[in-house]
């Protein structure tokens, strides 16, 4: 197998036994970006190529090279460079990476070395993963399919790249199923982690709120963001998580509980365990832009049944499978975060003024009012300027009740749910929950670009998991008809992210050795 | 239903949030505003239970999960010179903008 393919935790062990070297790792990573990536996006590229990849934005070829190197001289020292010593990833470029470019796929950013290093990145870094690159997104986080992204051409789904990848973190999930480094650094606000993973056909976590620290990240939603790992199987998301997840007194919201070691009960099977199944998971409720209505309508049947093989699948492991748990408010997820996320991105992007770092209008601007608002309207693509304009809206004082503060309180509703469903003395009494990750699977480029309600709607059965701020991994399970990836969710209560993966893991054993996962995407043919 | 979001409104916001806009894009923006309103209405249709909370977080804080407090003590931070490089324009420290607009209150 080319070293590309192989999975962190495999790579690890190589590399520690000294079999493989960490430099020869890196070159095997940077060989596949090489074959499959293309043109890396840039501002002004063209949006339609369509053959390759684009995962990246910055590929850190040199630094990667060096970082290497490091690992190779301190093994031949005789010390433990770290759990993921040698293994290649990328970073999402939302996190703040010391002297590396850092653009949030935008053009306000596009010329931003960062200053310093994000928490997750520095550990990763002290756990010895190589960092080969930043990778591609929706500009700020702000999309369902990284097509948002100023740095075109945007990503692709390895497995059809007229396809996208999903998003946000689309260029985290494409690079890591198409084999360019084994884990990536993604983020989780309405499932940008969950959703892409998803639709590229890998593993994906979003943990616990305030389980990984968001310092260095630069923020959306600042009470829904979630920094996580992407990788191709259970064990190395586990791995990744004890490299990232824990206490730092950099953020005041990142919980002080130490983290756990999440690969200790990885195989102790799911005996015993209560997995429920909701129907209020079982449909997909959207707005109808032509009618003004809301509809509802039954989820496909290849995703349907694919929850229903895992429930099967983890059945005959052991589970008791628990069948209609109501989730009642699922369905408000979407309004809800569509108020909340606003308001906090509005926030959040008021400090990008052309003043301190990052993009200046290159116009003669008559006063300081003049440079915000040229600097703003160059440097913000069309997504983040409709997130400033609608959370400015709905958090005027006059609207600000009718919106804002329902918003809140439906949040408190969506909490509910899910408190009742793991109450360990309730009527359900759940270890965990049961679901499809996504109402469809990857769409074709374009289809909904462009029409941002359709495009929130993607994100419908991940967003409730952020409301509630319950850690939830995403998992493969199969392909569709078409040969596009399916995902499924399990969701936790707070801080069960060891169980989550215990269970993850359980169904990805019982499914080793379905014809399925003997595919590959389809820009890995002949490779 | 009208549109909430008038032309009159929007260009109100547009100034608020330090943008400007090509026709263009004000067109799309409005339009989208409109289109995302309609879906939010459905928050005003929810029964809320009297008393629910507003949820700054989804996950509760109790002061075990909390950090403690930083003792506030004064630390030099690194070099204010690494910090501007990225800056468009500085001078001796400074970050320079141009003329800041004066208005007389009444």
């Amino acid at each position: 197998m080319h070293l590309a393919d192989l999975s962190a935790h495999q790579l690890a062990e190589l590399i520690k036994k000294k079999e493989v070297s960490a430099l020869e790792a890196t070159e095997a990573a940077l060989e596949r970006v090489h074959a499959v990536d293309g043109d890396p996006g840039r501002l002004d590229g063209p949006a339609d190529e369509v053959q390759k990849v684009h995962a990246f934005i910055t590929v850190t070829d040199e630094r990667a090279r060096q970082q290497a190197k490091d690992i190779d001289a301190r093994l031949a020292k005789g010390e433990v460079p770290g759990p993921l010593a040698g293994v290649p990833y990328t970073v999402k470029d939302i996190f703040a990476v010391k002297d590396v470019l850092t653009t949030a796929a935008s053009r306000i950013l596009s010329n931003f070395v960062a200053p310093y290093t994000a928490t997750p990145v520095a550990r990763m870094d002290a756990a010895g993963a190589v960092m080969l690159g930043k990778v591609n997104l929706d500009e700020f986080t702000y999309g369902s399919s990284t097509e948002s992204t100023a740095y075109q051409p945007a990503s692709r789904n390895p497995w059809n790249p007229a396809h996208v990848p999903g998003g946000s973190s689309g260029g985290s999930a494409a690079a890591v199923a198409a084999g360019e480094g084994a884990l990536s650094l993604g983020t989780d606000t309405a499932g940008s982690i969950r959703q892409p993973a998803a639709f590229c056909g890998i593993v994906g976590m979003k943990p616990t709120y305030g389980r990984v620290s968001r310092y260095g990240l630069i923020a959306f939603g600042s009470s829904l963001d979630c920094p996580g790992p992407m990788a191709r199987n259970v064990r190395d998301t586990a791995l990744m998580l004890n490299a990232i997840a824990g206490p730092d007194p950099r953020d005041s919201t990142a919980a002080a509980t130490p983290a756990s070691d999440y690969t200790a009960a990885l195989e102790e099977g799911v005996k015993g365990m209560r997995i429920g199944l909701s129907p209020d998971y079982d449909k997909i409720t959207f707005f109808n832009a032509e009618t003004g209505e809301i509809d509802s309508q039954p989820l496909p049947k290849e995703i349907a049944d694919a929850v229903l093989r895992a429930a099967d699948k983890l059945s005959d492991a052991g589970a008791r499978i628990i069948e209609n748990v109501p989730m009642p408010h699922t369905r408000y997820g979407i309004p809800a975060y569509f108020v909340i996320s606003r308001v906090e991105a509005a926030s959040n992007l008021h400090r990008f003024d052309g003043v301190k770092y990052g993009y200046r209008t290159a116009l003669k601007p008559k006063d300081l009012r003049d440079l915000y608002r040229k600097t703003r309207a160059e440097g913000f693509g069309p997504q983040p300027k409709l997130r400033i304009l609608m959370g400015m809206y709905v958090s005027a004082a006059q609207y600000s009740e009718q919106y804002y503060h329902r918003a809140l309180q439906v949040r408190s509703l969506i909490r509910g749910d899910f408190d009742a469903a793991f109450d360990a003395n309730g009527t359900h009494k759940l270890d965990a929950l049961l679901t499809a990750t996504t109402p469809t699977t990857a769409f074709p480029v374009g289809d909904i670009y462009g029409d941002s309600v359709l495009m929130q709607y993607a994100d419908q059965l991940a967003v409730p998991a952020n409301h509630a701020g319950v850690p939830a991994i995403s998992l493969p399970a199969g392909l569709s008809g078409d040969k596009l990836p399916l995902g499924i969710q399990l969701v936790g209560p707070d801080f069960s992210e060891a169980t989550l993966l215990r269970a993850a893991r359980a169904y990805e054993a019982t499914t080793e050795s379905d014809a399925w996962r003997a595919e590959r995407p389809q820009v890995l043919a002949g490779i | 239903m009208a549109e909430q979001i008038s032309p009159d409104l929007f260009n109100h916001l547009v100034e608020l949030a330090a943008l400007e806009l090509s026709a263009e894009d004000a067109e799309y923006l409005r339009d989208q505003m409109n289109k995302q309103l309609k879906s939010i209405e459905e928050l005003a249709a929810i029964p809320i239970p009297e008393g629910t909370p507003s949820a700054a977080h989804g996950v509760p804080f109790p002061s075990e999960l909390r950090a403690p407090l930083r003792k506030d003590t004064q630390v030099q931070a690194p070099e204010a010179a690494d910090i501007q490089v990225g800056a468009p324009q500085t001078s001796d420290g400074y970050f320079v903008v141009p003329e800041i607009p004066h208005q007389d209150l009444d």
